[in-house]
């Protein structure tokens, strides 16, 4: 199946953009089962890819080796052109600090204020940040993802839409080069999802950020990619545009799409 | 060797919670409780090794130790004191008629004092603060564990290790020695109101024989061993809650396991302390 026009003018762009990460024969495996099996990736500057498959099929142990929080088994993993695994201690903080992670949890601080979770990655970041710069950061963060009424809450007052924001709105707030979207979308009504979504291509459009999301929710697959992946058993087993993969004649690729 | 093996494997990994796979603890697996009571021991070991490394190594946590200073201590000086204050009141209560039976009621003041300072107030205000504060932080660290709050530190470039664990464990190291000299203070308090429950002493007789019956050889000692009951408390407290299990099961027993060990640990400890002191008085 041919991509349309504009995905073809788009996706020329994207291998005219630099790499930001790369794996090559990655592999990871926990107690001698394997998750991720030879996984060969790259991604360019200001793209959004899709990670899509079933669950326990790897997806989020991959994003988990991107950050650093899990070590690969054997392969390369290339973070803007450095090989994490040669990295010491202070430049893979540095590296983190150019990287955003939003958990599937949120991962909010609960003894936090919603203002204190946004303020903390600020503090420890930029140390010399004056107050008046730290307050309308926190400020503009919250109105980006529209919690701006909700500074003085705590976190346990917040819904599940609200904290999803909330935590797009800390790993934002350091403006990364890198987001990661751990199931952004789960446990979240269809509107509420939606407008995730949505907050995703606001964030790369404004900050030309490459995305990594993984998801099962189709629709939010359907918005947000330039790209999809598909993993099966720790393999990428398809790779395309959505329309691409939604036509195509592979039975178990085309069942996701039904 | 399998134990050799997982200790290098362990030490690899604990460097610093920067690096790749570092909160990956040894992994006890299907082995015998003998092996696993090793190997438990190793990753401790391990642990508090990586606790001197990264205590003395900047940018150093003052904010978060101040905060966490007032919620271990400040917020437990209320039992403490209350426990204090009972333990003064029974322990005369409970000694006097033996006392009384060698005519030896005047030396009631004295002997609560010294058996408060020298054992019974850091005994037991350590064995409280497991209970209080260990649970409190192996439940706090093992709630964040399963919530992934401590994989957003680390992701957002700041060291959870240094944040949460090296300011809890000085916190309790250094407040500690403070609740101590208050419930001792607040016991024997508690003292001079069971002796005035039968008679009358006044309250400058009664701690005028308090300082001629103690000496700074009683205080010393004991207050020093105090700082080791905070640290073992703080330490095994931020270690179950740093390696728990995933789930609520394993918040709980993280808070459980870490008051079990931090009490078996407050006597082992005590039993040294004593031993040693005694053999630099004798």
């Amino acid at each position: 199946m041919f991509a349309d026009k504009s995905e073809i003018i788009k996706n020329n762009k994207m291998i005219k953009s630099p790499i930001v990460v790369e794996m090559i024969h990655l592999s990871k495996s926990f107690d001698n089962n394997p998750v991720l099996v030879d996984i060969n990736l790259v991604i360019h500057k200001g793209e959004n890819v899709v990670i899509l498959g079933k669950s326990g099929t790897g997806k989020s142990v991959l994003i988990k080796c991107i950050v650093g929080l899990l070590e690969p088994d054997s392969g390369i993993l290339e973070l803007f052109g450095q090989n994490l695994n040669d990295l010491n201690e202070k430049e893979l903080i540095e590296t983190r600090k150019r990287i955003g992670f939003l958990f599937q949890s949120s991962a909010l601080y609960d003894s936090m204020s919603v203002r204190e979770n946004l303020e903390f990655p600020l503090r420890r970041q930029l140390h010399k940040l004056p107050n008046e710069e730290l307050n309308q950061m926190i400020s503009d963060a919250l109105i980006n993802v529209g919690l701006e009424e909700a500074i003085d809450q705590q976190t346990s007052e917040l819904s599940g839409g609200m904290c999803k924001r909330l935590g797009l709105a800390r790993t934002l707030i350091l403006k990364p080069e890198i987001m990661l979207y751990d199931e952004p979308t789960t446990g979240l009504d269809p509107i509420t999802s939606k407008e995730i979504s949505h907050l995703i291509l606001d964030v790369q459009n404004k900050y030309n950020t490459t995305s990594i999301i993984i998801t099962h929710d189709i629709k939010c697959a359907n918005l947000t990619a330039d790209r999809i992946i598909l993993l099966k058993d720790g393999i990428c087993a398809a790779e395309g545009s959505y329309s691409e993969l939604e036509n195509s004649n592979d039975k178990w690729v085309h069942s996701f799409f039904e | 060797m399998e134990l050799f093996i997982l200790y290098q494997a362990n030490m690899n990994n604990s460097n610093s919670d920067t690096t790749l796979n570092s909160k990956t603890p040894l992994k006890s697996g299907s082995r015998s409780i003998f092996q696993n009571f090793f190997i438990e021991v190793t990753s401790l070991t391990i642990f508090t090794m990586r606790f001197f490394k990264e205590v003395l190594k900047p940018p150093y946590e003052f904010n978060e130790l101040i905060k966490q200073s007032f919620l271990i201590g400040y917020k437990s000086l209320p039992l403490v004191g209350i426990t204090g204050f009972i333990i003064g009141l029974v322990l005369t209560i409970q000694s006097r008629p033996t006392l009384a039976k060698f005519g030896a009621e005047s030396w009631l003041p004295a002997m609560v004092a010294v058996s408060l300072i020298r054992e019974i107030g850091p005994a037991i205000t350590a064995l409280i603060f497991a209970g209080k504060v260990g649970s409190g932080i192996g439940a706090e660290l093992a709630s964040m564990n399963v919530t992934e709050q401590i994989n957003a530190m680390q992701v957002s470039g700041t060291n959870p290790f240094k944040f949460l664990v090296v300011t809890r464990v000085l916190s309790a190291t250094l407040m500690l020695p403070v609740l101590v000299i208050l419930a001792d203070a607040v016991g024997l308090l508690g003292s001079f109101v069971a002796v005035n429950l039968k008679g009358y002493v006044s309250a400058s007789l009664f701690f005028s024989q308090i300082f001629q019956g103690t000496e700074f050889n009683d205080l010393i000692p004991a207050t020093i061993k105090t700082f080791f009951f905070g640290f073992a408390v703080g330490i095994i407290g931020c270690y179950k809650g740093y390696y728990s299990n995933k789930g609520t099961e394993g918040v709980g027993k993280a808070a459980n396991s870490a008051v079990v060990i931090a009490s078996l640990l407050v006597f082992i400890i005590d039993m040294i302390a004593v031993q040693i002191t005694s053999l630099f008085q004798s």
